[in-house]
Order: C-alpha cells, then structure tokens, then sequence
C-alpha cells in the first residue's frame, strides 16, 4: 500500500538515530526509506502487510519498554525508538530463518531462484551458520504445473502468502489459497482448476523462494549471468516499466518495475512472456523475394539488403506520390514512426498513412481530446467512466491499477460497455447500451446530468423503451457523473472501441458529448502497442508530428522536410478499399496484418491482391505477407533496438537495446531513412541514430518539446509526458483525420431473428507474436459466442453448442456460452479467435453488423 | 461452471443454503455452515459441492477449499454409511481402547482410516473424545457409546448392519437446524454500515435507558 498522503510527519529513533517518517507509514517501510534495511519475506510495499513470516522483527519500544514487534504490522508513531540490530532482535531473526529452514530443501544448486532469493540472502547475513534439524523434511511432488506457464514447487515455499495475497488482492483472481493446516499446509488450486489468471507471472516475480517458477525462465540461466536494462513494455499501449535481462546475446527474462506513475511493478503475462516471440527460429533474419512457382505456389529467397532497397526505392520513386501507402507502425519506437512519417509524407509525398487498421478511434478524438493520466483516473474518491474496451482483456495493467483504486481508493467506477467486462463487479454503475447506440445512451445521460434532479425529464423517459430499470440505473449513473462534476472530484472516461463490430462513430461522438462537461479528461484505450507515438508522430492521414495539420507545418519542418502532401489522404479503410481497385501501386505494411486486424476481412483480402506491389517492414512473415507480399524486410524488434514509447497517458520512456537483431534485420527507423536518402539523396543524411531522429522530432514538434534528453534521462523510471498543448481546435473540425465520423446515422435496424453483434479481444488471441510465444500459445481463446440465456432458451440451444454464424460478409463456427452480461438481442464473439476470425464478419462500412445463428 | 454443481444439493438442502446465507450480512460469511450443509447430505464435502457453495456465496472454488480443509472435521473423501471412531487417547486407552481399535479393524475387515467395501462403515482412530468416565469409548456418526467391549461392538455392527438402530445415516454433528427468529437475529447490514446497536444490545438497553 502506499502510505496515505501526508505531511505530517513524526520523529522516531532507529538504532539510536534520529529520523523522521511520515505518520500513517509502516516502520518497516520509514526504516528502510531512511537507509534501515529489516529483513522481510512477506512484506510487500504494494500490497497489505500480514505479518506471516516474521522475519522483520524488531525491537521497538513505544513507551513500555522494548519488545519484539513485526515491523511490516506496526505503523510509526511520534518518539518510538527502534532497535533493528539488537542481540535480541538479532536471535529473533536468526530462529525464525532456522524455522523457516526446517522443511526449506537445499536444492539451492539447481534451483532458479539460487543467486537472487532473499531467503538465501537473508540466511547468509542474518541466519544460522549450521542446521540443528536433522529429521526428515517434508516432501511435495516436485514441480507441479498451476497454469500454462507457472509451476510451483511446494517443498521450496515458506507460506509467505505474497502469491496468494496477489492473486486475491491484486489481480482479484483467487485461484490459489492456501489448502490444509499447519505442516501440512500448502499453496494449491481447486482441483483441476489451473491459476488461469492473466497476471500469474507477477506471482513468480514476487515470490522470496523458488518456489514459483515461470516455464520461459526455467534452468536458463543463473541470475549472476544476467545482465540488465530499464526497458518499455510493447506489446501493449499501457507502456508498463520493465528490466530486460540476457544473457549471452540472449533476451531470456522480463521483470516489472515499479513505476509509480505507471504499473507498480506489476505486469500482464502477456507484457512478462511475449518476449518469447522475438527468439523465435521463425524471425525474418534476412530480406526476402517472393519467388512464384507453378500452380501459385511461391517461395521466398533471400536477397541482399542493397537489392532490396535498390528494388523498393525504384518502385516508390516510380509510383505516383498518391498512389503509394503506409499501413501500421504502431509496433515502431517513436524515432522510427517520425522516421516513416518524414519518408512517406516528406519525401514520397503520400499522405495515405495510417497506424491504425480500422480498429482505433478518430486521431482528432485522441489527440484533441483533454488527456487524463493513470494517476488522475486512479485519484482517490474521482469517478471513472469505462466507455471502452474491457481493460481485463486489453490493457492488463490499467485493470490492476483501476481495481486498486476502486478497491482500496473509493474511486466511483461507472460503465457504459455493451457487454459486461473484467470490471464491472467492481462498477457503482453499469449502461448497457445496444450495439450502435453508445452515443444515444451517453446524450441521454448528460441531458440527465444537465437537468439535475429534475425526476420528470423527458430524455430520462425516452429511455422507457429499455425498461424502467436500465432507467433508474441511468438516473442514478448521471447523479453519481453530475456530484463529480459538480464538486470538481475529477471524472475520467476511458475512451476506446468497446466493439469492432460497430463502427467507432459511436464512441467518438459519445466522447464529444462527454468533453463538454467541465473537468472531464480522457484516457485513450488504444491497444496496439505504441500507437499513441504514432498518432503523435503523424502516422494518420492528414497529420504531422505533433498533431498538426498539413496546412500548419512549423517552419522548422518545413525546412527539414523536401516537401509536403497537398490533400488529406486515404485511412486504412480508404487505403484498403481504394487498393481493391486498383488504385494503388506500393502498398508498405509496416509491421502490420491486415487480414487479421483490418476490422473487414473481405475487403484486406481484396486490398492486398488488388495492390500494385506490396512491401513489408516486419519481425514475422505473417498471414498478410505471405498472402501478398512481393519483398519482405526482417525489422529489428523492441529489444533489439533503442528509442522511445508513448504509452496511452502520452508519457515517452526509454526503449533500450539489449541483444542484437537476428541475422542483419535493421532497425525501422534505419529501413526508413536508407529509403528517404535513396529517394531523395540529403533528405535523412544527418540522421544517423535514434537520438538525431529524436532530436529531429523533437524540434518539428511542439508536443514533444518536453521530451529532452536530460529529462529522459533525470525521469528515466517513470518517463516523461508530452508538452501539454491545447489542440481543442482539432475538435470543432471534424475530418482532420479522414474517419472522423462524428455524425451518428440513425441506428441501424437488426432484421428479426438476427442479432447484433458485438466483438471483443480478448488478452490471447491468434496474432502473429503470440503465435511464436512457446509457452503462451496455447492460450489463445479458442472461438466462443456469448449470448444471453434468455436467448439460448428461445433458440432452443444449449451451454456448449456448436453453431454457426452467419452475416452479409461471411461465416465462422464457434461454441455457444450463456452469459447474462450479454444484452438480449446481441451476441458477443472474439476477436482473432484461431480458425474463426471475427473480422470476416465484419463490413468496415456497416454501422452495426447483423448476425444470424445457425446449430452445426 | 460444470454442468454438475447446480444439482449438487437436493431441492431442500438448495432452499436451506439460500437461508442460511440470508443470515449473513455478507454471502461469504455463510462458507462454513454451507460446507456443514454439504457435509451433511453426502457424508463429506465433494468438489461439486465447494463448486456451488462457491457460486452461491461469490467467491473461487480455490478459497473454498482452502477455508474447508483448514478444518479437521471437513471430509473430502466418501465415507460409508456409518463412520465410527474409536478414542485411543489416555483413558481409553487405559481402559483397551487400542484392543477395541484392533478388533474393529478385524470385524470389519478394513485399515484404520479405510472405508468397508460394501461402502457400510468407515472406521477411524481419534483423539480424546470427551467421555473418559465411559472409557473405553466411540463414536458412531458422532453419537456416542461408551464402555465398549469386543461383543458391544459385534452387536452394534450388527444392529446397524440390520437397521435396528435410531443412529441416522452419515456422520454429522447435528441434525438439529438452528432457527434463529427474525426478532433475535443480528441486523443484516455489513458491519461497516451498521448505525444501531446489535439487537442483542440494543433490546437490553432499553430498560438501562429508564434509569
């Protein structure tokens, strides 16, 4: 927990000194905050104290004389004198470890944890030389797996209770617990019930013993032949701090750091393992032609990278400026999206350029739009409104902050989700509106807030037609928005595509509606990695760095850049839909796969065989490049190069290079400025490193002035937020990005006896990095439909049903789940599900999709 | 949610479970009487059952079974018709209670700990049982009989082999529910929320208010 904030502050003596600690504090934690070190193996500064292990035992004298206390249990108070090495302290300590030793095996030599465990640690500088216990100790099975990924080893554990605590308190998933009495007692799931819990990694992390063990790090190496790195988490928007630690060249672990601001330490397994990915045998380690065989067949050679980009330089210096596109890079460090964003808009010229596929929100909303941080949402006795994606599923770490705060925080949690999500047993409110009515719902919520207590208002009738209950939940949602409001507690929408099936109108028009209310701030919840940076960077149609439009470049970009694109270009949408037809000739995916995140699959399909030429800039041959592809470039990955990360708070921290890149895979940033000075000769010469590039942007940009060298590196923990510039005025013109689609058509009608429906990601799914994560793989959610039992019913069909689902676009099979969170006449799938991609139902020009269900 | 869990209590026990839970300002309060509930019904608490006391009272199997075998008395395993334990601590065994064990163990044909193959008798050794005046003693579905000789416990399998005894089925401490009257029960708020007295409190004071 984190002492509350005072400044009230009380003396205490510690070991004869003087020192002050903050009142409310725990003694352990003033002890060690004034350079006291008291053993602990239970304490955790993040979580509540419960004195198990009492290895922090200390003398403390409040007035009767001294006596041993568990300094983890007891907070300070004015004149209390410590004693931290006393004999008697210093005994206590010494039989508690030879406790603790007991049953403890002495497997140190082949355990993990040999090296770094604070329980070998302690013994050696407070324990017992020797062992006086020569019974037999108590014997587990050794190894047994409690999930996918984690295994535990009961002999090795010392009941400390951290695991446990943070499955209950943290990520709010008990699925471990302690199970029997005394010695006999041990941490364990239900049977045949694995700790499936998302965040099961950070319980290897915490763990004082090896008893937890995690199966990417296991027998790999010896932490004394680790070294390490502050680094960003990627495969996220929420940019979580994390050390990379090698070994040999090679990346073999990902721990936490507590960034106060940002993840406490705390990680989802998907940030902790998808490192997996990058060492993978399957990485493109060189540039790759495709080779056509007979009977369409192809295979790819391996070409030098000056053929490569002597080809590609050619057929971009060929096509006509808007005739060429830019598709992702929300993978890219920030110096590589500028670097791309200079290549296509300053130096070919194209400005059909977009980070996202389809399936983000307006870069005018995300940019223009008062921005919030995690520490606002999460401020104490604040509101937050979820108007967005289940953070569970998507941004695992904004899930454990929010919990923390409406647990422990008396933050108000109000949802307008059309499916329940990871948080709603924790939400005061939940809105449930109909797919493609989001925005309807939230206007009728502000007319409820604007007219106050006014019982008889006519917006809160119209919502008569949902029932009188959803009414009355509306009612009391809108007197919980209109306190907050009123008595600037600070309210924060977490804004972002709650389903991928609807258009993001919605949403956008929605989050337009909210801003209007005073103190409200926004929290985007993009999800693809660093796309937050590319929106920044000018990775959208329409913009430059900064957020700028094409008609406001500053004059240092203007001397920097050879040229600028005259008009507004395409989105993906646009791009995808135009390249069907023929329309354009290079098609460039950075580190993007359309055809399984594009939100319309048909129209990817038809995209990417109808484009001229299409080039890939990646770590993966994924499913869009084998497909269609003609040459692919091998990139370097997140840890294999240095940069920046604008996380969804807008706040830049360091990405650092840990190992090298397989085989001659380049850096992004590098690919794009190779292109710009074969195009353009002198465009990118000076830009030679991710800090000229940064420095570059850094000077075109008035947003990232704040992102300075020296203040990289003085905030290198918590990183450093973007300059706050009032960009309001991206607002009040709509169509700065092309799909601004502020104006909400009427809603569409779902024909009888069809559903709408309603697509969700979920944490695992079928992307190409966690297709090559060895040990997370098998977690990708297999296909499901959750619909609500009042609908099973009247379809006649059961829990567990094999059905078919059927729109305009296409179909895909799945398993049928009853789901009471799931509103009557809509079905919920997800996304990317192996073998049943959601976005072939999907038309990307639909406002709702509609969808039938068949039995199989 | 396995198919299984909604069926695990009969339509009485699924009524009374919710009761029981009504009691309680917070569900999870009502774990151990649940767990008693289940126990009662099978003879132990199976995974079914920690499956539904779980899903009735909101909270992980995980924590329900690591509250439940915290608890001695908690079986998880089947146990027959009739468990018996024999008391082999101080008096008793003073008195043959280790004899009376072995004998047991003889006539029913089973281990210590072990359950009869007709699934009849479930025979275990326990600790002081409180009734060492009647040394040596045992417990059959925890009513008592004392001074036990070898021919006391062949009449009593006997017996209970044949029905001719009032010992209900299973071992449970008590078949006696408790009824509480609304007027004596607790308020039903959580504690934090709690602006009166408890009613044990509040009625009394009523009188020391006159004074």
């Amino acid at each position: 927990m984190t002492p509350p904030e005072q400044n009230n502050t009380v003396e205490i003596t510690v070991d004869g000194v003087a020192v002050s600690a903050r009142s409310g504090e725990l003694l352990i934690a003033a002890c060690e905050r004034n350079g006291t070190y008291i053993p602990r193996f239970c304490y955790h500064p993040r979580m509540s104290s419960v004195g198990m292990c009492r290895m922090c035992l200390v003398e403390v004298d409040t007035g009767r004389g001294f006596a041993l206390q568990p300094s983890c249990m007891l907070t300070v108070s004015d004149q209390m004198k410590v004693s931290t090495n006393s004999e008697t302290a210093k005994k206590a300590q010494d039989g508690v470890l030879e406790f603790l030793l007991i049953n403890h095996p002495l497997d140190c030599p082949v355990c993990d944890k040999g090296g770094e465990c604070p329980l070998q640690d302690q013994t050696m500088a407070y324990g017992p030389g020797e062992t006086r216990f020569v019974e037999e100790k108590r014997h587990f099975q050794k190894p047994i797996p409690i999930s996918e990924t984690v295994f535990l080893d009961r002999e090795r554990c010392i009941l400390c209770d951290r695991c446990t605590r943070f499955a209950d308190e943290v990520a709010g998933d008990a699925l471990i617990h302690f199970m029997g009495r005394g010695n006999h007692t041990e941490v364990n799931t239900f049977t045949d019930e694995p700790f499936a819990s998302y965040f099961s990694g950070n319980t290897v992390q915490i763990c004082p013993v090896g008893a937890l063990t995690a199966a990417p790090y296991r027998f790999k190496a010896r932490p004394w032949d680790l070294s390490e790195t502050l680094s960003t988490a990627w495969v996220d928007s929420v940019g979580s701090r994390v050390a990379l630690q090698a070994s040999r060249n090679r990346l073999l672990r990902v721990l936490g750091a507590d960034a106060d601001a940002v993840n406490w330490g705390w990680l989802s397994d998907k940030e902790r393992f998808g490192f997996e990915a990058l060492n993978s045998a399957q990485r493109l380690s060189s540039p790759k032609l495709r080779q056509a065989a007979a009977d369409a067949e192809h295979h790819w050679e391996d070409v030098s990278w000056g053929e490569a980009l002597e080809r590609i330089s050619a057929d971009l210096a060929a096509a006509a400026a808007e005739r060429v596109a830019v598709l992702g890079g929300a993978r890219l460090t920030n110096e590589a999206q500028y670097m791309w964003v200079k290549l296509a808009k300053g130096v070919i010229g194209t400005d059909n350029v977009d980070a996202q596929l389809g399936d983000g929100l307006d870069p005018a909303v995300v940019l223009g739009l008062p921005r919030a941080t995690i520490n606002d949402a999460c401020k104490p006795g604040s509101v937050v409104v979820l108007l967005g994606p289940d953070p569970k599923e998507e941004l695992g770490v904004l899930y454990l902050r929010l919990r923390h705060a409406v647990v422990n925080d008396e933050v108000t949690l109000i949802e307008i989700t059309p499916t329940s999500t990871g948080l709603s047993h924790l939400a005061q409110h939940c809105l449930r509106p109909a797919p493609g009515r989001t925005a309807q719902l939230v206007e009728t919520l502000l007319a409820e807030v604007c007219s106050g207590t006014a019982e008889d208002h006519p917006a809160a009738n119209s919502t008569s037609e949902d029932g009188a209950e959803d009414g009355a939940e509306l009612r009391e949602a809108a007197k919980c928005l209109g306190q907050a409001v009123s008595t600037g507690a600070g309210v924060t929408v977490i804004l972002g595509r709650a389903s991928l099936a609807e258009a993001s109108g919605g949403v956008e028009a929605a989050a337009y509606a909210l801003a209007d209310l005073e103190t409200v701030r926004f929290l985007p919840a993009l999800r693809r990695g660093n796309v937050l940076g590319a929106l920044e960077s000018g990775l959208a149609p329409g913009l430059l760095p900064g957020g700028a439009r094409l008609t406001e470049a500053s004059e240092d970009l203007s001397d920097l850049w050879p040229q600028l694109p005259a008009e507004p270009g395409l989105d993906a949408a646009g791009v995808l839909a135009a390249a069907a037809d023929g329309a354009i000739d290079v098609l460039l995916l950075v580190g993007a796969d359309p055809l399984n995140d594009f939100v319309d699959r048909d129209l990817a399909y038809r995209g990417l065989k109808g484009a001229g030429q299409v080039i890939a800039i990646d770590l993966f041959v994924n499913d869009s490049t084998e497909l269609a592809a003609s040459i692919v470039l091998p990139a370097a990955g997140p840890s294999e190069c240095d940069g920046t990360f604008t996380n969804i708070e807008g706040r830049v921290s360091l990405m650092n290079c840990k190992v090298t890149p397989p085989g001659t895979a380049r850096p992004d940033w590098m690919i794009a400025a190779e292109l710009a000075e074969r195009i353009k000769p002198g465009s990118a010469s000076l830009l030679d490193s991710p800090e000229a590039v940064r420095a570059e942007l850094v000077a075109v940009s008035d947003v990232h002035k704040s992102i300075t060298e020296q203040a990289l590196v003085e905030n290198h923990l918590e990183g450093v937020l973007l300059a706050s510039t009032e960009r309001a005025g991206m607002l009040s013109a709509p169509g700065a990005g092309t799909n601004a689609g502020t104006s909400v058509g009427p809603a569409a009608e779902i024909p009888d006896g069809a559903y709408a429906l309603i697509a969700a990601r979920t944490m695992y799914d079928d992307g190409v990095m966690l297709r090559h994560c060895e040990s997370s793989r098998n977690l990708a959610a297999a296909p499901r439909v959750w619909i609500n039992p009042a609908d099973m019913e009247a379809e006649g069909l059961r829990d567990g049903a094999a059905v078919r689902l059927v729109s305009d676009c296409g179909h895909i099979e799945a398993t049928l789940a009853s789901e009471a969170g799931v509103s009557a006449g809509s079905l919920k799938v997800n996304w990317l599900a192996p073998g049943a991609p959601a976005n072939s139902l999907i038309a990307a020009d639909s406002h709702v999709t509609a969808v039938r269900i068949q039995p199989r | 949610m396995k198919p299984d869990s909604a069926s695990v209590f009969t339509t009485d026990n699924e009524a009374r479970a919710v009761e029981i839970i009504s009691w309680f300002p917070r569900p999870r309060s009502a774990m151990i009487p649940l767990l008693h509930l289940a126990q009662q019904q099978d003879g132990y608490v199976s995974d079914a059952a920690m499956r539904r006391v779980g899903e009735l009272i909101g909270v992980t199997t995980a924590e329900v079974k690591g509250t439940a075998s915290f608890y001695e008395m908690f079986r998880f395993e089947p146990v027959g018709r009739y468990l018996i334990n024999v008391c082999t601590n101080i008096s008793c065994l003073l008195c043959g209670g280790e004899e009376l064990l072995e004998h047991a163990c003889e006539v029913l044909g089973t281990e210590v700990g072990g359950t009869t193959s007709d699934a009849m008798f479930t025979l275990e050794e326990v600790e002081c049982i409180a009734a060492c005046t009647e040394a040596p003693c045992l417990q059959v579905n925890y009513r008592y009989r004392g001074r036990v000789t070898n021919t006391d416990f062949d009449r009593l399998v006997e017996d209970l082999r044949a029905g001719q005894t009032d010992i209900p089925h299973h071992g449970v401490l008590s078949q006696v529910h408790q009824r509480t009257d609304a007027e004596h029960r607790a308020g039903i708020v959580p504690p934090e929320q709690a602006r009166e007295a408890p009613v044990w409190i509040s009625r009394n004071s009523d009188t020391q208010a006159g004074d």
